[in-house]
């Protein structure tokens, strides 16, 4: 359970809990992704000819090379009226492109052993691949024309549309994503971090292959990217690779403008809906990544509900009453907006004694702020986790080498970041406590007494 | 028999990267390129497992337990996931909650997990703290101090937890009960979790008995890889589990076995919460464990070929070329004990119905037990398996499970390391044999989920 994960418009995936996923194997608990560390990692910056940028990380003890980037953009970049625009786009890179149809892109991407995919957040477009290293031209091949070259051929925009829209068609039915997208229009109003990222029947039917071929055309750009990649391959052989993928595309994008959006807070929405366990999600305000107390912040938060087995909140809500299998606290940083956001699931006819209990934690963290010993056991956990947390596959590395430059860390973040974190002293922290905690926080209860004030 | 959330071709557009062979039994490297893997027994009865991966400072250890919810006693479901809870509570040497706040001091990443067969406890390190964690996980073998205080709390975290998996989700509701049913015998019909009302009742003297009887270092694999090699692990495992004492000897695991299947049996629900039908079709097949001689490769090609992924029969039929389907596939659960699961499934797309889409699997299902595969569709299908093997290795924890599961289910080390020429020795016929032995639509059972008011099948 990620009870961090408040981010209403990242939970339309729910429903890949079908019959399927028969209940084989029960997780303790999931610990909560945590952000940054130290790093056994050598990272080589590597320019193309044509002035391409990637973060390389070689290593050849597995025959394989991983490859991950992004595109900023995401669902956001939708226009009104065609919500889901960009879901459904990332559906399509690998159905034609190029020369090759759906069916022979597929043919020719498991011939040489490579695996394609793409996915659109709020923020962004991601693809990443992963190939043995006896195929990399091949598959970079195949690449370049997913990239470049993607056909939006009527059978398989039609196609994918129609799951996407079967996926709009069973959250209509769910209480779960009801509450969560009720939620959302509260929080963000008119800003488009408010939208479903599926868009509606209507604006999703309404898409034409000319829109996906338009957003693809004005968010894809060389200026625009940030590439990762880990493996089997050496920077002379990357920077070919880089022109052929990315070299021909245009050098700057055309984004909508996007407002920065502050949450709105002080209100509470009510989703009542008869159901065993009750949700609860609260929604502080945030902090930016670059903003000069964001570390304090971030130990802060981790202190709260961000640790594993021993945050303020698991200990109080899970340790000591029982009330919850899961509980925890996190900071969102987005492009628009940042908050801090608390989430669990507890019994429904406790569900008003847990939100108090949640409440009393958060006060006395905003008027006493963690102890000496706290912050000193947060140091040491968010320092020594990063390597286990960002660098343990070349998928994770992979990913972790794309958000870094997103995030504009900068190259040789991964040893600053140790230093930035022990600076971080324990009257920065309670300043970052009293900033973020001392405001009437939004709140969400889906649940059967979500109607009399849950 | 792992976590397999949002399995493959279920989710939107197929998750592919995760789906095929990587949810299934054992994957990984091919003979000349296979990382040392080292295998040894401690006088004690501890099986040791150290798979060397020297590219990051992180190390995994692993302690899987030859227990899972199919030994638990007739009306205790639950007892063995419950007890996995209650080895985070403290010990006669360490106070409640001190081994996760020394994993926490240092970064560490700790979980457990239980199953059917197995109920396994993990960190991962920094290769510096390894000996510590094999003295506290060592500690908790045996020392565990269980209180009526700590067994309260916990029973609600459980039950609060069943509340989120099971009770709040109409799939999970309807999985539980037609599993249930497709197993008439054998433990594998009862929830992990276990069943509320026996949940409940759960206590200090189950607990305290199921500790006694199942956790001891000869009822154990310990598995270690990453940034170490074996020597180290084998004087590290000494001086820790070493010191705890051999438990009784363990009878052997034998269940009730299944009767003879002479019936299809269906298993329907409607509710609200249901936005969009689905359905799926089970049998009962032999293990890797049961198999005679080459049958579960061949059913893992089977189920590949199937229902794999893009490329496999069925999405290809039924998702795209005929475009009745908004997902559809199929998954064979060969790491088990005992006889397990093979399951196709699907969802409706626009207009069509589960009817439609069960009778299109069907066909797919007939035309492969009937007219075989082609040498092409083979040859493809186990070069995909290859490719996850390799895959495979980037994942220091997804290793150390490929090992554990299979040691805790009859399997041998020799198994994983052979199984790429044991797949590659599958012929077409065999395939097609498996799919005319076991796939029998009158030996079935179907489920059926749909939206309370369902207008449309």
């Amino acid at each position: 359970m990620n009870a961090t994960e408040a981010t209403p418009s990242m939970q339309a995936n729910r429903f890949t809990l079908t019959l399927t996923t028969l209940l084989l194997a029960l997780m303790f608990l999931t610990l909560p992704a945590v952000l940054p560390a130290r790093a056994a990692v050598d990272i080589q910056e590597v320019t193309s000819d044509s002035g391409v940028k990637a973060w390389l990380v070689e290593d050849y003890t597995v025959p394989i090379i991983s490859v991950r980037f992004a595109f900023n953009g995401g669902s956001t970049q939708d226009p009104e009226g065609k919500e889901g625009v960009s879901t459904l786009m990332t559906g399509l890179f690998d159905e034609g492109a190029g020369d090759l149809d759906a069916d022979a892109f597929q043919e020719r991407l498991d011939e040489v052993g490579a695996e394609m995919s793409f996915n659109a957040t709020r923020d962004a477009v991601y693809g990443q691949m992963r190939v043995l290293e006896e195929g990399r031209d091949d598959a970079f091949d195949l690449l370049r024309l997913a990239v470049n070259n993607p056909r939006f051929d009527q059978e398989p925009v039609d196609r994918i549309r129609a799951q996407i829209m079967t996926r709009i068609q069973r959250d209509m039915r769910d209480p779960e994503s009801l509450g969560q997208e009720e939620f959302a229009r509260a929080l963000y109003g008119d800003h488009p971090y408010a939208r479903r990222s599926d868009g509606t029947d209507e604006t999703l039917g309404s898409v034409k292959p000319e829109d996906l071929k338009a957003l693809h055309a004005r968010t894809f750009a060389r200026s625009n990217v940030s590439i990762g990649v880990v493996g089997a391959i050496d920077a002379e052989t990357l920077k070919t690779m880089l022109d052929k993928v990315f070299g021909d595309l245009p050098q700057e994008p055309e984004l909508l403008p996007v407002e920065h959006v502050s949450p709105k807070l002080d209100q509470k929405i009510s989703y009542a809906y008869p159901l065993p366990q009750a949700t609860i999600q609260l929604v502080y305000p945030g902090i930016a990544r670059d903003d000069p107390e964001f570390f304090p912040a971030f130990l802060m938060n981790h202190i709260l509900g961000g640790g594993t087995f021993s945050s303020r909140l698991f200990d109080e809500v899970r340790e000591k009453r029982g009330l919850a299998y899961g509980v925890g606290s996190g900071l969102h940083t987005g492009e628009y907006a940042d908050m801090l956001t608390i989430g669990t699931s507890t019994r429904a006819d406790r569900a008003k004694e847990t939100l108090e209990l949640i409440r009393d934690v958060v006060r006395g963290m905003a008027q006493e702020g963690p102890t000496e010993a706290e912050l000193e056991r947060a140091k040491t956990y968010l320092i020594g986790a990063y390597p286990i947390n960002n660098l343990d596959s070349s998928a994770a590395i992979a990913r972790t080498l794309v958000e870094l430059q997103l995030d504009d860390r900068g190259i040789d973040y991964i040893d600053r970041r140790v230093g930035y974190i022990n600076a971080v002293t324990l009257d920065q922290v309670k300043a970052a406590a009293r900033r973020l905690l001392i405001a009437e926080p939004a709140i969400l209860v889906i649940g059967p007494e979500a109607a009399d004030g849950g | 028999m792992m976590l397999i959330p949002g399995r493959g071709a279920s989710a939107p557009f197929r998750a592919v990267l995760t789906a095929a062979f990587m949810a299934v039994p054992l994957a990984f490297a091919t003979a000349e390129e296979a990382p040392q893997v080292e295998h040894f027994t401690l006088d004690n009865g501890l099986e040791v497992v150290v798979i060397p991966d020297r590219r990051a400072p992180v190390v995994t250890q692993m302690v899987w337990y030859k227990v899972g919810s199919a030994d638990e006693e007739p009306g205790k479901s639950g007892i063995a996931h419950f007890f996995e809870h209650l080895m985070f509570k403290g010990t006669s040497n360490h106070g409640p909650g001190e081994f996760s706040a020394r994993i926490a001091e240092i970064g560490g990443r700790e979980n457990a997990f239980t199953s059917y067969d197995y109920t396994a406890y993990f960190q991962q390190v920094a290769p510096g703290e390894l000996k510590t964690m094999m003295e506290f996980e060592a500690d908790r073998m045996r020392n565990l101090i269980l209180t009526d205080d700590v067994i309260g709390p916990e029973r609600d975290v459980i039950i609060e937890e069943r509340n989120s998996r099971v009770e709040n989700s109409p799939e999970s509701l309807h999985g539980e009960e037609v599993n249930a049913t497709l197993y008439q015998n054998h433990p594998y019909r009862f929830p992990v979790i276990g069943w509320m009302q026996e949940i409940e009742q759960l206590n200090r003297e189950d607990a305290t008995e199921f500790y006694d009887r199942f956790y001891a270092p000869n009822n154990a694999v310990l598995v270690v890889a990453g940034d170490v090699d074996a020597a180290t692990v084998r004087n590290l495992a000494e001086e820790t589990y070493g010191l705890v004492e051999r438990g009784p000897d363990l009878p052997p695991r034998i269940r009730p076995v299944e009767p003879e299947q002479n019936t299809s049996r269906i298993v329907e629900m409607s509710d609200p919460r249901v936005g969009v039908a689905s359905y799926s079709k089970r049998w009962v097949v032999p293990s890797y464990t049961t198999a005679e001689d080459g049958e579960a490769e061949a059913l893992d090609l089977l189920s590949e070929i199937l229902g794999g992924g893009v490329r496999s029969r069925i999405y290809q039929e039924l998702i795209v070329r005929q475009g009745i389907a908004s997902s559809a596939g199929a998954y064979y659960q060969g790491t088990s004990l005992d006889d397990t699961a093979f399951v196709v499934y699907g969802s409706p797309r626009g207009d069509s119905t589960i009817e439609d889409v069960e009778r299109a699997i069907d066909e797919e299902i007939a035309k492969v037990a009937e007219d075989g595969i082609s040498e092409d569709e083979l040859a493809k299908a186990k070069k995909r398996a290859t490719r996850s093997m390799i895959f495979a290795r980037d994942d220091q924890s997804g290793m150390a499970r490929i090992y554990g599961s299979t040691l805790t289910t009859g399997g041998t080390v020799e198994d994983v390391l052979e199984w790429p020429e044991r797949i590659d020795a599958v012929s077409a016929d065999d395939v097609k044999r498996v799919a005319a032995r076991y796939l029998d639509q009158r030996r079935s059972v179907t489920g059926y989920l749909r939206p309370e008011k369902d207008d449309r099948s």
